[in-house]
């Protein structure tokens, strides 16, 4: 064993948590309409199947992109040579003019600040390799990706340390926790570098207020750190609200071209709003011209493949279809999440009100046995092996409080969608707590409509549309 | 008021020593000539005193096969009407095992580029960010920060940076000489593993690159074989990096460390890995495609996991193992691009015989290794340098100076051929051809003709001055040729 690497030899890839599991368990046992009806259902998986018809009617109708051409003439031998790491010219700005309009235009970014990667987890390594020593930290509000786990601290040994969320307050970031993150790394004698946030957040499927944009911009102005803004759900964004990036809030605090505005940095992908994970499309996005220059030369571990920046270029210049898909992939979410949030009702759960990402923040705290994570686990074994669901358990996104997953809906077709759900209301009749909820289910509706319209309220309070919330 | 020297200090502060460091390599020699290149590129009718790029190892020599395939067969593309009904399964399709249609064209490919001589697991077939993320991958599984690979010299300048950078692992070096045609011996071979103990650094493998870039050598079986025994013996790894095994031609063979592991009773093979690429061997470094392939399990299963940093677009996976399954494609593209090679190659050494310039003979790789020893004015890497310099501002090609491949021995240049066509080459070599003659005319005799030969003598003269001033513009963050980057306690020890 000392032959290897103690990166090899430890389990810092983080692959044996339940997150991954359960994906593991899937792969013996997939659901197919036809030859697998009884076989397991992946909502463990934050992918984006909805549109694809699409981008394939686009395909039809720009035959040269398709075929990699360039006015009906081959440019593949052209294609192939290109391994420039600063990536395609025409490419970034198509990418730059994308992330714009997912910004209602209100923000610009310029595609020379743009450096690519292959997906965001190669984005986010390279920023860590770029802002971090080893055991340096981070600080995370919890709930967070899994794979943050892996990504930010594998191979660069640096460290997370979480900024408490509760479901008191809907999961918000308040000044409270980021002080006590803080506090709790010089306790632990460990150098803060940043903060790391999802925005719109993974597993929450919630946009952050600006009341807590202008909280993070204030922390690491006064901290002097830096800010990783992961903005991979940007165009998933599909509730009444918009999008408030954290360019926004730079540019209405006039902090532009300032030093801070050097240390905020975005991360972005197209795995999710366009549903092409596969093609390894990722990009980070600074304004530090040293950052941007030592991540474009770290980009030679991770290059998107010149095929896929050429059709994908021609793909995000088209504004005509850039700004139909957007509208129609927001359409198509908001109506999948109405449709898995009211057949989780009918079951009795409630979940936290989202108003973007694949995935709702499902209550399940009133299944558990005890309020503890080994009866989380045991639920989740249950639902996974039982029920034939494959959902994500709070715990491996490292929530503080037991009882809470995350259920992906964007990831199959409607029909399964309500297959799962079915399975999901029989099971939960199934236990004490079902059956007592169709003993009072007229008393149990009431008063869960009410506390699903508190919830709403309360976070209309802390959204933009109060004029004077700035 | 903070002032602008501890802004940019804090700064530097505000970054990991990583980003705000060299590690990078790209201070050194090597992209400097590229800058030269990009700054004033060669072009027959727009530019025709621009510089020829002698410096990269680009096979461009069959792009024309590939590009008819390709037209001739759009249902590998998942984006045409014949393919479009694979688009969204691809598209999703983000496994870190990768494509098993992928896996199982890469093997079958690797079988027969090693004539079919071995086979390979297509299960043990691990993607990366090209090449380049193989090595970076494989140092991370092999060795924690601090340890040594020992690499032969000359070796890619690349390897300073894709095996150093990020995980902190050294580089030792293995000299090697011109004396015996630069083979790797075993006597060279102990003496590095030995340097490294006594600067305390653990030894965790030997890299070695077969067939060889900058030399266009390929290994024998006996040498392979040595250098598996000794790897074995001192139970450290062998990666092979094997970037070139198609571009052997004429007499030349290619033996890979996957044949001779075959033959060596004994032999510990979790310790052996190989890294390939379809970068060079079919010219398609843009598609990023780049593959370990270890016989060792453990490192196989974190490889795949670590291979998330680094995956090959699955629309490339899909092109790629519709392209790599065409074995009736594979097999005419492999003797075309020899045979192409071979061409190109004789054109250039023909040339360079007619000149009376050297070269080391080999018959594999995608470039020369050229002998202007005898052009230096002292055997120093200083000399080196300045005749660069006037190799890639005045003569206008950038070719590779061996200072920057670590070469034991100035004089020795890379040059590469496999990114030209014809006709650019035959400029190349005419460029050549009166550089060596004006040099020629230099060391002649002042005799029958005083004014003209005077006369010609000042224009060389002034050409030196601006070499001189050249070295001052470069002076600024230029490093010493053959150390790139702040070197390891063994090279320092060395000079």
């Amino acid at each position: 064993m000392k032959q290897l690497s103690t990166k090899v030899t430890s389990n810092g890839h983080g692959q044996d948590s339940s997150y991954f599991l359960g994906w593991e368990e899937y792969e013996k046992n997939p659901y197919d309409e036809i030859t697998n009806p009884n076989g397991m259902i992946q909502m463990g998986l934050a992918e984006n199947q909805l549109c694809f018809d699409l981008i394939e009617s686009w395909l039809a109708k720009n035959p040269d992109a398709a075929s990699l051409k360039r006015n009906g003439q081959s440019i593949f031998k052209e294609l192939a040579l290109f391994q420039d790491y600063h990536g395609m010219p025409e490419f970034k700005k198509a990418m730059a003019e994308f992330m714009e309009e997912i910004r209602g235009n209100r923000v610009t970014f310029d595609p020379k600040k743009i450096v690519l990667a292959a997906g965001s987890t190669s984005a986010n390594e390279t920023l860590m390799f770029c802002l971090a020593e080893p055991g340096d930290a981070f600080l995370l509000p919890t709930p967070y990706y899994p794979g943050f786990d892996r990504d930010l601290k594998w191979r660069t040994g640096a460290e997370i340390l979480p900024i408490h969320c509760s479901s008191s307050n809907g999961f918000q970031i308040t000044e409270a926790a980021l002080q006590q993150a803080y506090q709790q790394a010089q306790k632990l004698d460990l150098k803060v570098k940043g903060v790391l946030v999802t925005n719109p957040s993974n597993p929450l499927g919630t946009a952050l207020t600006r009341r807590e944009l202008n909280l993070l911009v204030d922390f690491i102005t006064s901290k002097n750190i830096h800010l990783i803004s992961d903005e991979i759900y940007s165009g998933t964004m599909f509730g009444f609200e918009q999008f408030i990036s954290v360019m926004d809030v730079l540019k209405d605090k006039k902090l532009e071209n300032t030093e801070v505005s050097k240390r905020v940095h975005v991360v972005y992908s197209l795995s999710k709003d366009l549903g092409l994970p596969g093609f390894r499309v990722g990009a980070i996005y600074s304004n530090d011209e040293m950052i941007v220059s030592a991540a474009t030369k770290m980009s030679s571990f991770g290059l998107v493949s010149s095929q896929t920046q050429y059709l994908l270029s021609a793909l995000l210049s088209d504004k005509k279809f850039t700004s139909q898909y957007l509208e129609e992939n927001q359409k198509r979410l908001k109506s999948r999440q109405r449709r898995l949030v009211s057949g989780l009702e009918a079951a009795g759960i409630t979940s936290l009100r989202s108003n973007a990402g694949l995935f709702c923040w499902v209550d399940m705290r009133h299944l558990l046995d005890t309020n503890t994570f080994e009866a989380e686990l045991e639920l989740w074994k249950k639902i996974v092996y039982n029920v034939k669901l494959n959902i994500s358990p709070g715990s491996s996104c490292h929530c503080t409080e037991p009882g809470w997953f995350r259920v992906c809906f964007a990831n199959m077709s409607e029909d399964t969608l309500d297959l799962a759900l079915k399975r999901l209301k029989t099971f939960v009749e199934s236990t004490d707590c079902g059956r007592m909820i169709s003993r009072s289910s007229h008393e149990r509706l009431k008063s869960l409509r009410k506390k699903t319209v508190s919830n709403w309220v309360f976070r209309v309070s802390w959204s933009d549309r109060v004029p004077d919330e700035r | 008021m903070v002032s602008l020297a501890t802004e940019k200090k804090q700064d530097l502060n505000l970054l990991s020593r990583i980003a705000s460091g060299d590690g990078h390599g790209e201070n050194s020699s090597y992209f400097e000539g590229w800058k030269a290149y990009e700054e004033n590129p060669f072009h027959p009718i727009d530019r025709p005193d621009g510089v020829i790029q002698m410096g990269l190892a680009e096979n461009q020599l069959c792009g024309d096969l590939m590009r008819k395939w390709v037209i001739e067969h759009p249902e590998a593309s998942i984006c045409t009407e014949q393919g479009v009904n694979q688009f969204s399964d691809i598209a999703i399709f983000q496994d870190y095992h990768g494509l098993p249609e992928f896996r199982q064209a890469v093997a079958k490919f690797m079988e027969k580029t090693r004539n079919n001589r071995v086979k390979f697991d297509p299960d043990r077939i691990v993607m990366s960010g090209g090449a380049t993320g193989a090595h970076e991958t494989v140092a991370f599984c092999l060795a924690n920060p601090g340890d040594g690979f020992l690499v032969p010299t000359p070796y890619y300048p690349g390897f300073d940076r894709d095996l150093r950078w990020r995980t902190g692992v050294n580089l030792v070096p293995v000299t090697c000489h011109s004396s015996d045609g630069f083979k790797i011996t075993v006597e060279a071979l102990e003496d590095a593993y030995e340097k490294a103990l006594l600067s305390n650094i653990p030894v965790k493998g030997l890299l070695m690159t077969n067939p060889s870039n900058p030399l266009g050598t390929t290994l024998d079986r006996e040498c392979l074989k040595s250098l598996v025994n000794f790897t074995n013996e001192k139970r450290i790894h062998l990666i092979a990096d094997e970037i070139y095994a198609a571009t052997t031609f004429g007499q030349s063979e290619f033996i890979s460390v996957a044949e001779v592991i075959e033959e060596i009773e004994d032999c510990n093979r979790d310790l052996i890995h190989i890294v390939y690429s379809l970068s060079k061997d079919m010219g398609l470094p843009g598609f990023r495609v780049g593959i370990i392939y270890s016989y060792n399990d453990r490192v196989v299963q974190i490889a795949r996991k670590m291979s998330s940093f680094g995956l090959v677009s699955s629309q490339t996976q899909r092109l790629i193992a519709k392209m790599l399954s065409d074995e009736d494609f594979v097999d005419e593209f492999i003797r075309e691009s020899k045979l192409r090679l071979a061409a190109r190659h004789k054109e250039l050494t023909t040339g360079l015989d007619g000149l009376g310039i050297g070269w080391l003979k080999a018959e594999a790789g995608l470039f020369l290794w050229m002998d202007l020893r005898n052009l230096l004015k002292t055997a120093t890497f200083d000399s080196e340098t300045e005749l660069w310099r006037v190799i890639v501002h005045q003569v206008k090609l950038n070719v590779s100076p061996g200072g920057s491949f670590h070469c034991h021995e100035p004089g020795w240049f890379r040059v590469c051929f496999a990114n030209m066509d014809h006709k650019t080459m035959e400029t190349a070599l005419e460029r050549i051809r009166v550089f060596t003659s004006q040099l020629e005319e230099e060391t002649k005799p002042v005799a029958a003709a005083p004014m003209m030969a005077k006369k010609k003598k000042k224009c060389w003269q002034s050409n030196l001055r601006l070499s001189f001033s050249d070295k001052r513009r470069f002076d600024d963050g230029f490093f010493s040729p053959h150390s790139p980057v702040p070197p390891s306690p063994l090279v320092r020890a060395q000079t």
